[in-house]
């Protein structure tokens, strides 16, 4: 049997269709502004001489969708879905705030406060606690889903609602502003002239692959997503499979409050990863795991969340208001949805195929005559 | 032959896929008032056939005449219109709503632009009865036993359209015999009628008791079409296999006596295990180099003894003991710590993981046994994948195949192959033969034979009392969710028929 060529197996994997849709719009902005394209160095006195333009920017400020994007597509693989992690957004960057603020409650809004490194905490303390409420938040919807055997729709809208309130009561109702210098590192810093939050995602991202593919947990996962009950009939807790992808969905919401935070420089309960839930699901859609759980690929989702912010920094940069932004966005899902489908996948492929058969054509002299 | 045109007359269809050629010049004849079974092994073309004749597929080269004209099944709502019907292995019905809205739907009368319930349910009440069945058919489809869904099913494809041709795939296989019979009558009543029935399956006995017709088809390719009447059995498996068929009669057990003297060990002891709705209690004991058959109707609780006994339900009356230690907790991973493995009845739902691989499906019980942090390595579960697959001869393209391709008979040997990687010591079978070919169901027997042998207890459950028999060592017999006998293996069929049926 003939070997597949390299280019034929590249087709063939989950990441070829969100690259596809990223080249695509990168090519658009080639054309449209080349401007796009240009990284400059920007000097700073901080964090040292850094990188700067609008690829950079793709990477910097969507490292909290890729985040949460990385996280959704476990929930996802086992077949469920998590809406809360725009409220578990909300909620560990109540609590990073909260922890820096050395004095708690109504006073906390003065000058002196706000201008100085005060906090009495410990970082370590505030990246810790700030990581424990986001896990806690995934451990309660995969508790409610495994367990109490809760449609996952159903029990994670229930933190989805509630976890705005929870941001809320731990900010005492507050938008809280953030100052303590040495966390803002994380939503600004730069480590070799890139952005620390690249450098995060890469960590989550090789943290999750060592998790789901050098430990059996992967395929647990994807044998739960395609028949829960033959996976359980194989001896595996599906159970405690499913709490581990809602765990871990809080876990990546919570990485990703704590950059948001960061970035901007405070903590507001009603606001702070809104609508991100959204944005994580259409990224593992784009990525090309299937909603109905199963195959997943979290390489391809955090593609799917950078074809995202591309996109919207595509946009802005067209100069597109910044309240039509949802109407653009809205026609990005309809493209996407589109080419998933199986009549333009039949279409492409057998593009391909013809393609390929013409190849095969020319090629076989030579084999025969070798 | 008749003056009349024949129902349906295919000639000289051919079909290949990528690959393969599924169909290669085959002729079949349908004549009015007839059923025709339709024979073959897996993977012989019977489904590409019905898909043809369906619409589903269309064919590559080939004729399709209906009552004497030629025709063009574009679709499978054309094959309807053209009076073809089809009723499906599995049950594909919406067993959440009344039977009537199942049986009408598409085609409800309607009164003042809304159903007209009562009218439906007179409509519905009248097409079951013409299969000679009287049942509430305002109560939801799914209260009712698989056999009546079936009964359902056929009279939801009669419904509406002048149906002048049933095809029944595989209608028997989720039912017992008393069901089985009453489907027959049905048949049979249809038949009168003019109604020319296709009917595929993979009992011998049963197209012997119904089949006016055989055609048999192999690899492909027409073997012949026969009259029921002048085919010997044999010949006819003969025909299917290609091949001659003394293996399969060589299948039962010859017990030497050193044998019968050794003594055998006790692994399982099920002590007033039960469940209330599901199991009243009862005794069993396994041992080694055994295998016990479990015999019973459809719904006697064979199924809920398996699921107990592997922990997919907890008891809540008696106990367990595996090798002198009581289960105190019921999980699939318990019993499989303590080397209790159980193919389930359902291979769709409850066995197979459609898109996984082959290699991922044989290993999986393995790896939980291994837990979560001790990984096999890719390349130890392609050597494990690749033992099973020459081992039990799956057939299958690679390791790396998705197991939804795979015939049924190959799905059962991975789900097979996915326990014995784990080496049970006690290995449960519910139904390991249903919906497979001949020969496939010879080689799972013939193992299950071989395992014993080699020292492992066997559970082996199946609604075919022939192979309950002829591999058995001790039967047990449930009846009504109750252990009411338990034979040895001298037993003959007629105390076992009269047993499970409770006359005796």
């Amino acid at each position: 049997m003939r070997q597949k060529s390299f280019l034929g197996r590249f087709r063939e994997s989950q990441l070829f269709w969100p690259l596809v849709a990223w080249v695509i719009i990168l090519i658009f902005n080639a054309f449209v502004d080349p401007s796009f394209f240009k990284i400059g160095i920007m000097p700073d006195p901080v964090y040292g001489n850094h990188l700067y333009g609008n690829l950079i920017d793709v990477f910097n400020n969507g490292a909290p969708l890729i985040l949460v994007a990385i996280g959704m597509t476990m929930v996802i693989a086992t077949g469920g879905i998590d809406l809360s992690v725009g409220a578990v957004i909300a909620i560990s960057a109540a609590m990073g705030a909260v922890l820096i603020n050395p004095a708690l409650g109504n006073k906390l809004i003065s000058n002196e406060i706000l201008t100085k490194d005060a906090t009495n905490t410990p970082l370590a303390i505030i990246i810790l606690a700030d990581l424990a409420a986001g896990t806690l938040c995934g451990l309660w919807n995969g508790f409610l889903v495994s367990r109490v055997r809760i449609q996952p729709m159903v029990a994670t809208l229930i933190l989805m609602v509630a976890g705005r309130g929870i941001a809320q009561l731990i900010t005492n109702g507050q938008i809280m502003t953030i100052y303590y210098t040495p966390y803002f590192w994380f939503g600004n810093g730069y480590i070799l002239g890139l952005p620390v939050s690249i450098y995060i995602v890469a960590v989550v991202l090789l943290l999750g692959w060592l998790l789901v593919r050098k430990t059996p947990i992967g395929l647990f996962i994807e044998s739960v997503g395609i028949n829960a009950k033959a996976t359980y009939y194989s001896g595996i807790n599906e159970q405690n499979v499913k709490l581990l992808a809602y765990a871990f969905c809080g876990f990546c919401g919570a990485i990703a409050g704590l950059i948001l935070s960061s970035y901007v420089h405070s903590a507001d309960g009603n606001n702070n990863g809104l609508y991100y839930e959204l944005d994580a699901i259409l990224s593992v859609v784009i990525g090309g795991t299937l909603m109905t759980g199963g195959r997943f690929s979290m390489l391809a989702s955090a593609i799917g969340a950078v074809v995202i912010w591309t996109f919207t920094v595509t946009i802005y940069s067209l100069g597109v208001p910044a309240n039509a932004l949802l109407a653009a966005k809205a026609v990005l899902v309809l493209v996407v949805i589109l080419l998933y489908s199986d009549y333009s996948r039949r279409l492409i492929n057998r593009l391909f195929e013809r393609r390929r058969g013409i190849r095969h054509d020319t090629a076989i002299p030579r084999d025969t005559a070798s | 032959m008749t003056d009349t045109p024949a129902l349906v007359k295919l000639q000289g269809i051919s079909k290949s896929f990528p690959g393969v050629v599924a169909l290669e010049d085959v002729d079949f004849i349908l004549n009015k008032g007839e059923i025709h079974a339709l024979m073959g092994e897996n993977g012989a073309g019977k489904s590409t056939l019905i898909k043809i004749l369906t619409g589903v597929e269309h064919p590559d080269s080939g004729t399709i005449e209906l009552d004497g004209k030629l025709v063009q099944v574009r679709s499978p709502q054309h094959s309807q219109e053209l009076g073809i019907s089809t009723v499906y292995q599995e049950v594909n019905l919406c067993t959440n709503v009344s039977v009537a809205e199942n049986i009408m739907l598409g085609h409800e009368p309607h009164r003042f632009g809304s159903i007209d319930w009562r009218k439906m349910n007179e409509m519905a009440h009248m097409a079951i009865n013409r299969l000679s069945l009287d049942i509430d058919v305002t109560q939801p489809l799914g209260s009712f036993s698989v056999a009546i869904q079936q009964m359902v099913a056929i009279s939801r494809a009669l419904e509406g359209l002048s149906s002048q041709v049933l095809i029944l795939d595989e209608p028997t296989s989720s039912l017992d015999m008393h069901e089985t019979n009453l489907l027959f009558d049905v048949m049979r009543k249809l038949k009168s009628e003019g109604i020319g029935i296709i009917f595929i399956t993979h009992f011998l006995d049963q197209v012997y008791q119904v089949a006016d017709r055989i055609t048999v088809l192999r690899n492909g390719k027409l073997v012949g079409t026969y009259k029921a009447a002048t085919l010997a059995r044999v010949e006819l498996v003969a025909k299917m296999l290609g091949r001659n068929l003394t293996d399969l009669n060589a299948i039962s057990k010859v017990k030497t006596q050193e044998e019968e003297k050794k003594e055998k060990e006790l692994l399982v002891a099920a002590k007033d295990l039960g469940l209330k709705g599901s199991l009243e209690p009862m005794d069993l004991e396994l041992y080694a180099h055994e295998i016990l058959g479990i015999a019973g109707l459809l719904g006697s609780g064979r199924t809920e003894m398996a699921d107990l006994i592997f922990g997919i339900d907890s008891p809540d009356n008696g106990t367990i003991v595996v090798c002198g230690e009581i289960m105190k907790r019921h999980s699939p991973l318990e019993s499989l710590k303590r080397g209790i493995a159980l193919c389930p009845e359902d291979r769709k739902a409850e066995g197979i993981v459609g898109d996984l691989t082959v290699r991922e499906n044989i290993i999986l019980a393995l790896q939980a046994s291994y837990g979560w942090f001790k990984f096999l390595s890719k390349q130890r579960q392609t050597e494990i994948a690749e033992k099973y697959i020459k081992l039990l001869g799956i057939v299958t393209p690679s390791s790396d195949q998705l197991v939804k391709n795979l015939s049924g008979g190959n799905q059962q040997k991975v789900i097979l192959a996915r326990w014995l990687a784990t080496n049970p010591r006690v290995l449960i079978l519910d139904e390991p033969t249903r919906g497979i070919d001949v020969g496939a169901k010879a080689e799972i027997q013939k193992l299950v034979v071989e395992l014993a042998e080699e020292g492992k207890s066997c559970v082996f459950i199946s609604s075919e009392m022939e192979e309950v028999l002829r591999i058995s060592d001790r039967i047990a017999v449930l009846r009504d969710h109750k252990k009411v006998a338990e034979y040895s293996c001298g037993v003959d069929d007629k105390t076992l028929i009269h047993t499970m049926a409770g006359e005796l």
